[in-house]
């Protein structure tokens, strides 16, 4: 067992060395400096390793687990198979009545028999992921299990795709944005000052249309009699003013058309926001402002009508948006446009923003807990222990660095419980070697030679070191499998922790202690 | 010169102190139920929801009863206020408003505009319903799973009586971190949840050390009486059970003293976890197993070597 053959050294050290190298890109202050693949352009920078990563927790940001609203995308799904079965039946001539939505599903009732075979094509050609049921002519059209699977994951893919445009428009910040469970993205955004801006970026829906006006009816006509012609609908203002405007449902140009918005100024230097439309949008928007000068037409975002102004002539490519706005609401609503309408609403669930001020302040704070920590089992080891106790010190320095290296080469995150849990290694690091030495104190007392102590020392040591290191080592995989977040971190780094301390307890202390032996070659031990 | 906190051949009579310490634990593992069932936890918004805000007054000491005034107006409902770390903070805790997690935003909204330009907002979370309640499934989840791991871990490396003494052991460490809780109010949120598995991790670590000590005694000493094994153990162990809680309350006390405000109710209960997975490593594992018959036979699959000279 001191048999500690010359290559086992050799491994030793050279884990020790790997960690060193691994663990000093974090000696490097400036983490802003660094270049996008984690190395700097110091003399650092010729080392693979990289900084650790930052808990949310200790560097500032925003954690956001939004829940997408499926309900909202599945009305507008139906309300639109519903204005195409209304096209449809109409081109066909078959004649219909009661067609709304309901609830999950599109009715209809076919007035006539003959034309239900004709109906049917129509409800098959609307596309797969639909269940039609009957009952004689009435017909209910919803959603299947598969189709709303596949409905939930398309605008799960398209959410997280707009909110990484809306957040991270230069692809310079490395924001988290995934998918959790069926309905929930989460976003995790490093370094944000002003958490709200975020939710207000993600609170819009941003859904741009411009529809025309029905002429046909007042809304003061419309309001008193309770309905609207078929086709229209009837939509409030977005000035806070009371106002309401009866438009048309059919949608001559939207957001999707876009190519470019900008905060600019209007002739009477109010914000406002510029927009160009693509050459499709451009020739419809053409065509519809063509055929309908003199008449105005709504700009309506997420359900209100921005401004309604009147057609003066034919419009083609581009165009601008006035309304009640501030400077700073266009530009954040010519951002939201640039990256594209959200397919439905977000809604928060959880929210947890660190200021980079309590994030600097948590470092801090760690780091003289750590310092403190780690000055006073080393102190304490050498009182107790003498001339072992500061190989076992040399040890814990060994496990402390490390710990620091795993968590840089695997880029786990480190968070403020996460350090935590480094010190609370560290007290309890030292256990495997007093496990030794206790035994080894005995195997002395019970007259053996120093070299037979330290071998039995360790021999019995082992197997209590191993069975409950793997205990804690439960405890801390359950805490990584159920926590998230902070707590998530802590169980990493108490599980890396363990890991080390095992590790450098067996091997490291024991070479030191056999180049100790080699060195000085006592026959007498006083432990 | 050594630092020896624990002579060198103590030979204490723990078993002694069985009948006595098992009446403490029972009353402290009844007291801790009876207080959880009426008194209750002071549930963090990680469990219950709401909206907890940090805010730090960069112009001076925060006035705590002009922000409660200014909160007030806002009816928000239930809003606890409390100084935090230095005399420039102050912690904002909102209850969950009615309403969706619309609402809530809006709460949040609305605390920080009254706040206005003096307080910087250190820290905001936010725990809609939904998510509150799947944390707390998750946190009784992690614990419940973690003890029949080790529990199972024990009976294997073990035999059946140690693994049911572990559990006791255990769930008493568990129980009455609860019941220290609930007695003091301190706040029981996600990182309460860690440091209650932390301890039990602890725990295990200390009551598996004193374990093997026995099994080995157990197979050394076949002559000996159970009960004079079980002590003896425990003085072997001894020396190294206070060194091992000295080492790392030593660490617990830097994260106290010097750790900030955010870490130190986890230290605290981690130094409560020491001291409590210590009592009962010694007294409760042990005492349980004293109410057993322990075998003495040689187990060849235990995968301790006894090394030559010691046959």
């Amino acid at each position: 067992m001191l048999q500690f053959e010359g290559w086992k050294k050799l491994l030793v050290l050279f884990v020790i060395l790997l960690g060193v190298i691994f663990a000093l890109p974090n000696l490097s202050s400036n983490q802003d400096d660094m270049l996008a693949d984690g190395s700097d352009g110091s003399v650092f920078g010729f080392l693979p390793g990289k900084h650790i990563n930052l808990g949310l927790d200790l560097q500032g940001g925003s954690h956001l687990l939004l829940r997408v609203d499926m309900d909202v995308v599945e009305q507008e799904r139906l309300d639109s198979i519903g204005e195409t079965i209304r096209q449809e039946f109409r081109n066909e001539k078959i004649r219909f009545a009661g067609l709304k939505v309901d609830g999950k599903a599109v009715k209809v009732t076919i007035r006539n028999a003959e034309d239900a075979s004709k109906a049917k094509t129509t409800f098959n050609d609307l596309g797969n992921g639909l269940t039609i049921n009957s009952d004689a002519l009435d017909y209910a059209i919803s959603f299947s299990e598969g189709g709303l699977t596949e409905l939930q994951s398309n605008t799960i893919a398209q959410s997280i795709e707009i909110i990484r445009r809306r957040l991270d428009p230069e692809g310079t910040k490395e924001p988290v944005i995934q998918r959790q469970g069926i309905d929930r993205v989460l976003v995790q955004l490093p370094g944000v000052d002003d958490p709200e801006a975020v939710k207000r970026l993600l609170g819009r829906t941003a859904k741009l249309t411009f529809q025309l006006v029905d002429m046909r009816i007042t809304p003061q006509e419309a309001i008193e009699r309770g309905r609207v012609p078929p086709g229209s609908i009837l939509l409030p203002s977005d000035n806070e003013d009371g106002r309401s405007f009866v438009v048309e449902k059919r949608v001559m140009v939207s957001g999707e058309m876009l190519e470019n918005a900008t905060a600019s100024f209007d002739q009477n230097n109010q914000p406002a926001v510029s927009f160009q439309l693509d050459s499709a949008g451009a020739k419809r928007f053409g065509r519809v402002t063509g055929a309908n000068i003199g008449r105005p037409f709504a700009i309506i975002l997420d359900g209100k009508v921005v401004s309604a102004p009147t057609i003066q002539s034919q419009i083609f490519g581009s165009g601008q948006i006035t309304g009640n706005f501030t400077v700073a609401e266009t530009n954040e609503l010519s951002l939201i446009l640039r990256a594209g309408a959200l397919p439905a609403p977000l809604i928060v669930m959880e929210e947890r923003s660190i200021g980079p001020g309590l994030g600097a302040d948590s470092i801090e704070a760690g780091k003289i807990a750590a310092i403190v920590g780690l000055c006073l089992v080393i102190i304490y080891m050498v009182l107790s222990y003498g001339t072992f106790g500061i190989l076992a010190d040399m040890a814990l320095l060994v496990n402390v660095i490390l710990i620091i290296a795993a968590l840089s080469a695997l880029q786990a995150t480190l968070t403020l419980p996460g350090i935590a849990g480094i010190v609370l290694t560290m007290g309890m690091a030292v256990d495997a070697n007093v496990l030794i030495f206790e035994r080894i104190r005995e195997e002395l007392k019970r007259g053996r030679s120093v070299m037979a102590a330290i071998d039995g020392g360790y021999q019995r040591a082992i197997s209590t070191i191993v069975d409950s290191n793997l205990t804690t080592l439960f405890a801390a995989s359950f805490l990584y499998i159920f926590g998230s977040g902070p707590i998530k971190g802590f169980a990493v780094t108490l599980g890396i922790g363990i890991a080390t301390s095992m590790f450098t307890a067996v091997m490291v202390t024991r070479l030191f202690i056999v180049l100790w032996l080699e060195h000085k070659k006592p026959n007498k031990l006083v432990l | 010169m050594r630092l020896k906190l624990v002579k060198n051949d103590t030979n204490f009579d723990f078993l002694k102190l069985q009948k006595m310490t098992m009446v403490l634990s029972i009353f402290l593992v009844l007291a801790s139920i009876g207080l959880f069932a009426t008194v209750g936890l002071n549930l963090g918004i990680d469990f219950k929801g709401g909206i907890l805000l940090e805010a730090r007054n960069n112009t001076g000491p925060a006035d705590i009863s002009k922000v409660r005034n200014d909160l007030d107006t806002l009816k928000l409902g239930d809003v606890s206020l409390q100084g935090f770390g230095t005399e420039t903070d102050v912690l904002i805790r909102i209850q969950r408003q009615e309403g969706d997690e619309k609402a809530q935003i809006a709460a949040i909204k609305a605390v920080t505009d009254i706040l206005g330009s003096d307080f910087d907002i250190r820290r905001t979370e936010f725990v809609g319903p939904t998510v509150g309640a799947e944390l707390a499934e998750k946190g009784v989840l992690a614990v419940i799973c973690a003890l029949m791991a080790i529990l199972v871990y024990i009976w294997f490396r073990f035999e059946w009586q140690f693994s049911i003494a572990a559990i006791l052991a255990l769930s008493h460490d568990v129980l009455t971190t609860i019941g220290l809780f609930s007695l003091t109010s301190f706040e029981f949120n996600l990182a309460t949840v860690a440091a209650i598995l932390t301890i039990a991790g602890y725990s295990i670590n200390d009551t598996v050390v004193v374990f093997d000590r026995v099994r080995e005694n157990l197979r050394r000493y076949k002559s000996y009486e159970q009960r004079d094994i079980l002590n003896r153990s425990l003085n072997e162990t001894l020396s190294r059970t206070v060194m091992t809680s000295v080492t790392t309350l030593l660490a617990l006390t830097a994260i106290v003293i010097f750790g900030g405000a955010v870490l130190r109710d986890f230290a605290l209960a981690m130094i409560w976890g020491v001291v409590i997975g210590t009592y009962s490593s010694v007294f409760i594992a042990v005492g349980m197993l004293s109410r057993f018959d322990l075998k003495r036979v040689d187990q060849d699959d235990d995968g301790v070597e006894v090394p030559e000279y010691e046959r």
